[in-house]
């Protein structure tokens, strides 16, 4: 238990080694390399289960923690440990390898030594992101679970995945180079890129920063986290790295990728510099709500399935940024629960797209239609997600956007906070005519192109690596609960630092546990 | 020369040679080389080869025993002052060391492919190792001109090494008038400083100049004075040595001479030539010059700031690898020179980090230019890298680890290097209050990115093309193979666990370090 977040990081990288280990056996076959990498994560996602036994209601500090002296000269070291807020979304990580790797079962063919290796490596890098609690560890984690997903864009995605790639790669390292020049400023007023050093240096207030030194601060982390969410207008690179990557890609972009840049608002600009996020929170919650319209509006005309998924994720991460910033109980759990939930719903959409992909080579909704009547399985399961990611009662996304919403009502971080709620309610019906549309034309109706009569429906294998995320979305949204309560502490945490004074908007810690429950009944 | 037998008892002492160990079993082994040229037939000629690495091996033995012998003792002065044995002489003499045995290893096979396998290679390879050495630890204008002069002639020669090809000779005629050019006016810079401080050891011409900066203070009229030559004389200095490390605005011959020279020449000339003029930079303005830092560290950084601009930019449009690399080479002058305009613990420790790992990241990269080199395929174009990753998957994986390195991607030791030198700026701006130490901070991260876009260009063309450039085997030799891991391993290991390098060379440049702080105010 002591190291078990280092294994958590590490396992998977073992396996990405393995896999080249066994690649250099003579008897080789390639067919394996798939089932090594299998093993590996499926592994890497039991002992992850552990960590939600440390982590019980009601515990702030930070849980299994590794600390070691990495480079002693400039005050570098191994940091990390888990609280509520990294806990699920390292185990959604850990959750969405096993998936990748088995929706890439047959639809990577070409090169898959470095398809799996590229996978596990990545995986090892995006669980080093959420645990790191040393500035320049994360910076590195950050960094490095960059590299792979241009490869995996790069080589097995769609038409213009160079392209693509290429702009993905460009687009974060200009943030993260940004956000490296804050970071190191941050080591030379604070002496230490420890991250629970340098918050306790600041709750002690024994040393302070500087206004103009904050504005700096905040802007550098924010912008290198506004590109990864994305945030309106910086989202440009998304729609084409999610629609030109390969099915595992797109899904683990989604799925955890954006949710680095989430995690780190709420870690590191809110956590770290309270004064400017108040200051801050009004143009956030601006660029947000453009992205929840923006995002919704584009997705509803987009002719590609997959790339109107792909919008649709900028509308539902902007929902997260008007928690964040919202700087209530309520708003701030709903962003946590509504990145775990994205992560769910839109893996599960990219999955489906991929499926049909596999058969037809074609994502274009006018080439499909009437899909329920070949492929029962797959119609039925896709709405379900398809609801889910509309914020159907009962089901996962109600509760983030619900929260979320109820949160921003109430916030008095900017003025007229239910304008703010307004607009981002017409999000959530946006999404509905989106998504129903998309399926009323693809799913549903006669079979208008005789090539779809003849398809097959999905196998055990599909159903299979369905099957975690369809529970999750029932568990998720039924008993909402089991999650809230666990990163409740760690969230009032960050927001007892970045609060006005409550003047009612904000619930007392104690009520919390009862909000969740009264939205499903 | 009647004053020298006068004295001949004392004209040095005879202890003295072993100051000079390394450099004296070079030339030795150097003058072998050229007999041993003539003895052997011309297809054993390789085995001058292997005696040149003994050599080399033979003088980093040496120098070993010399760092462990006196390395409480130092500095040791020798033959009257000419020559100091520090940490800086032995820290760059190791990295001269290092990259002249990288560029022994991957020309060997090179060589046979051009037709040019002659053992006058590595004996002008050796005799410009010890001309670095030389730079190293000179410690008088005449000890240094000439070393620099040594260097620069056998380089000369070895541009125009391939005797048969037109480039070759174009670049070293090319090379040649501007070197000389360069020294003509680095030595007028050298006699304005004899001029006004009477003498040429480093020491005392330091005093003089901090007596003449200290006695004419800035914006006070105080009569005739000698501010002005000296400030005639550091420009001259600068502009020399500018064109030796290729800045902008005296860069013109180094995208020439780069793509026409044999490319192992390449290699050496942009890593052990350029290290060498840093480490003639940093002895004359740190130690000669230091007190008119406020005059030569904003030139230095204006130079850098466009430095790091147009080699950035210009390297973006180039097709030939060869090209993009030199153009690469001159952008890195300019984060190089960032270690100068810091003159912290910080910045030299950048500078010599950074010294090393682009030793090994270039010879790594030129390594793998090399291998394409084959009978009847020139293959220095990025397009010939087409497809590597599947016709050499471990060829392509080092590239990739180079590219990232020199893009200053964490886990490689190009980000170590790059995180001092700019550290090492931000230190300085703010132990000076001055703000533009930031801009230059700033400016430099920014222009990063520009270099990711064209180092993944390589790795674009050898992972995301189907197409395979052509199907005939790289011009592998054990070697070249030794010479890359050994580049990779370095890069790798200076990157995942610096410490032990940065307290070596924390401790070993302490003295000069102290000099720079001396001038903080």
């Amino acid at each position: 238990m002591q190291h078990l977040l280092t294994a958590i990081i590490l396992l998977p990288v073992i396996g990405g080694l393995a896999i080249v280990a066994y690649s250099l056996l003579p008897g080789r076959r390639e067919s394996n390399y798939k089932w090594i990498a299998l093993a590996f994560s499926v592994a890497d996602f039991l002992i992850s289960l552990l960590l939600i036994k440390g982590i019980s209601a009601g515990v702030r500090e930070f849980q299994f923690v590794d600390d070691v002296l990495w480079i002693g000269s400039i005050g570098a070291r191994y940091h990390v440990g888990v609280d509520g807020i990294s806990l699920w979304l390292v185990l959604l990580t850990t959750l969405l390898m096993p998936i990748a790797i088995l929706s890439s079962w047959t639809a990577i063919q070409k090169r898959q030594l470095s398809y799996y290796l590229f996978l596990q490596l990545l995986a090892g890098a995006m669980v080093g992101v959420f645990v790191s609690l040393d500035l320049l560890l994360f910076y590195l984690f950050f960094e490095a679970s960059l590299v792979p997903m241009f490869f995996l864009i790069g080589i097995w995605g769609g038409e213009r995945r160079v392209y693509a790639a290429i702009k993905f790669f460009i687009y974060t390292s200009v943030g993260s180079l940004l956000m490296l020049v804050g970071i190191i400023t941050l080591f030379y007023i604070y002496g230490t890129f420890d991250y629970v050093t340098i918050l306790n240096a600041m709750r002690a207030g024994s040393t302070t920063l500087a206004p103009r030194a904050e504005f700096w601060l905040f802007l550098a982390f924010a912008f290198a986290f506004s590109i990864k969410v994305p945030l309106f207008p910086l989202h440009t690179w998304l729609p084409d790295a999610h629609t030109e990557a390969p099915t595992a890609g797109s899904v683990i972009l989604a799925g955890v990728l954006l949710k680095m840049g989430t995690y780190g608002l709420l870690r590191f600009n809110l956590g770290l510099f309270p004064d400017m996020s108040r200051k801050f929170a009004p143009v956030m919650i601006t660029l947000a709500i453009i992205g929840i319209i923006y995002g919704a509006l584009v997705a509803m005309v987009q002719p590609d399935v997959k790339r109107l998924v792909a919008y649709s994720s900028v509308s539902h991460m902007g929902f997260v940024i008007l928690g964040l910033f919202s700087f209530t109980e309520m708003g701030m759990q709903g962003a946590l629960y509504q990145m775990l939930s994205h992560g769910v719903s839109t893996g599960a959409l990219f999955l489906f797209v991929g499926f049909i992909y596999e058969r037809r080579h074609t994502r274009q909704i006018s080439d499909f239609g009437g899909l329920a009547t070949p492929m029962p399985w797959f119609a039925s399961l896709f709405v379900i997600a398809s609801l889910s990611s509309i914020g159907l009662p009962f089901l996962n996304g109600f509760v983030g956007e619900f929260l979320i919403m109820l949160g921003s009502w109430t916030s008095n971080a900017i003025q007229h906070a239910w304008i703010a709620t307004m607009l981002a309610g017409t999000g959530v019906i946006w999404a509905a005519v989106y998504m129903l549309w998309m399926l009323q034309r693809v799913v549903f109706g006669p079979v208008t192109n005789t090539k779809n009569s003849a398809l097959k429906d999905l196998n055990t294998r599909e159903i299979g690596l369905l099957v975690p995320l369809l529970i999750l979305m029932l568990l998720m949204g039924i008993f909402p609960r089991v999650f809230l309560d666990r990163s409740a502490a760690s969230v009032n945490e960050v927001r007892t630092r970045v609060a006005a004074p409550p003047t009612g908007g904000s619930f007392a810690s104690s009520k919390t546990s009862e909000a969740p429950k009264r939205l499903a009944p | 020369m009647f004053l020298l037998q006068a004295n001949t008892t004392a004209l040095f002492n005879v202890a003295d040679l072993q100051l000079i160990a390394p450099e004296l079993i070079l030339t030795v082994c150097a003058c072998l080389a050229l007999v041993m040229e003539v003895i052997l037939p011309y297809r054993k000629s390789k085995l001058v080869a292997w005696f040149s690495l003994l050599g080399v091996g033979l003088a980093f033995v040496s120098l070993g025993l010399q760092w462990w012998s006196v390395a409480d003792s130092l500095p040791l002065d020798g033959f009257y002052g000419m020559v100091r044995i520090d940490g800086f002489a032995l820290l760059f003499k190791a990295i001269f060391l290092v990259g002249a045995a990288l560029a022994i290893a991957i020309s060997t096979r090179y060589l046979d492919i051009e037709g040019e396998q002659h053992g006058e290679y590595y004996a002008l390879v050796l005799f410009a190792t010890v001309g670095m050495m030389f730079l190293a630890c000179g410690y008088d204008l005449i000890v240094l001109y000439i070393s620099l002069e040594l260097m620069a002639l056998t380089f000369y020669v070895l541009v125009a090494f391939t005797k048969r090809e037109k480039r070759s000779n174009e670049a070293a005629m090319k090379y040649f008038l501007l070197g000389a050019f360069s020294s003509g006016i680095l030595l007028y810079g050298m006699s304005l400083l004899y001029g006004i401080a009477g003498s040429t050891n480093l020491g005392e011409i330091g005093h003089s100049v901090a007596a003449i900066v200290s006695a004419t203070p800035l914006g006070e009229a105080t009569g005739p004075s000698l501010r002005p030559m000296l400030l005639l004389g550091m420009i001259a200095l600068a502009a020399g040595l500018f064109f030796k490390i290729a800045a902008v605005p005296f860069h013109m011959w180094a995208p020439d001479a780069y793509e026409g020279a044999p490319t192992s020449v390449t290699a050496f000339l942009s890593t052990g030539s350029k290290a060498a003029s840093f480490a003639l930079y940093a002895r004359i303005f740190i130690e000669a010059m230091n007190s008119m830092r406020a005059d030569w560290a904003p030139l230095l950084g204006l130079v850098a700031a466009i430095t790091i601009m147009v080699g950035n930019w210009a390297a973006v449009t180039q097709e030939n690898s060869k090209r993009l690399l030199a153009y690469s080479s001159i952008s890195n002058a300019g984060y190089l020179l960032l270690g100068l305009v810091a003159g912290n613990s910080y910045g030299y420790t950048g500078l010599m980090i950074y010294l090393l790992v682009y030793t090994l990241m270039n010879m790594g990269a030129f390594g793998i230019v090399i291998s394409l080199r084959r009978r009847g395929i020139i293959g220095d174009n990025v397009d010939d890298m087409a497809g590597l990753a599947q016709k050499a998957p471990g060829m392509a994986a080092m590239m990739t680890i180079f590219m990232l390195s020199l893009g200053g991607l964490p886990i490689t030791g190009g980000f170590i290097g790059k995180y001092f030198l700019f550290g090492g700026l931000l230190q300085r701006g703010a132990a000076e209050g001055k703000s533009w130490y930031y801009w230059l901070a700033g400016w430099a991260i920014i222009n990063t990115v520009v270099s990711f876009y064209y180092y993944i260009r390589f790795i674009k063309v050898m992972y995301l093309g189907d197409r395979i450039a052509d199907d005939k085997p790289l011009a592998l030799s054990p070697a070249l193979q030794t010479a890359l891991g050994v580049s990779v391993a370095g890069i790798i290991f200076i990157g995942v666990y610096p410490q032990p390098l940065i307290n070596l060379t924390q401790k070993l440049i302490a003295p000069l370090a102290a000099i720079g702080a001396v001038a903080l105010k």
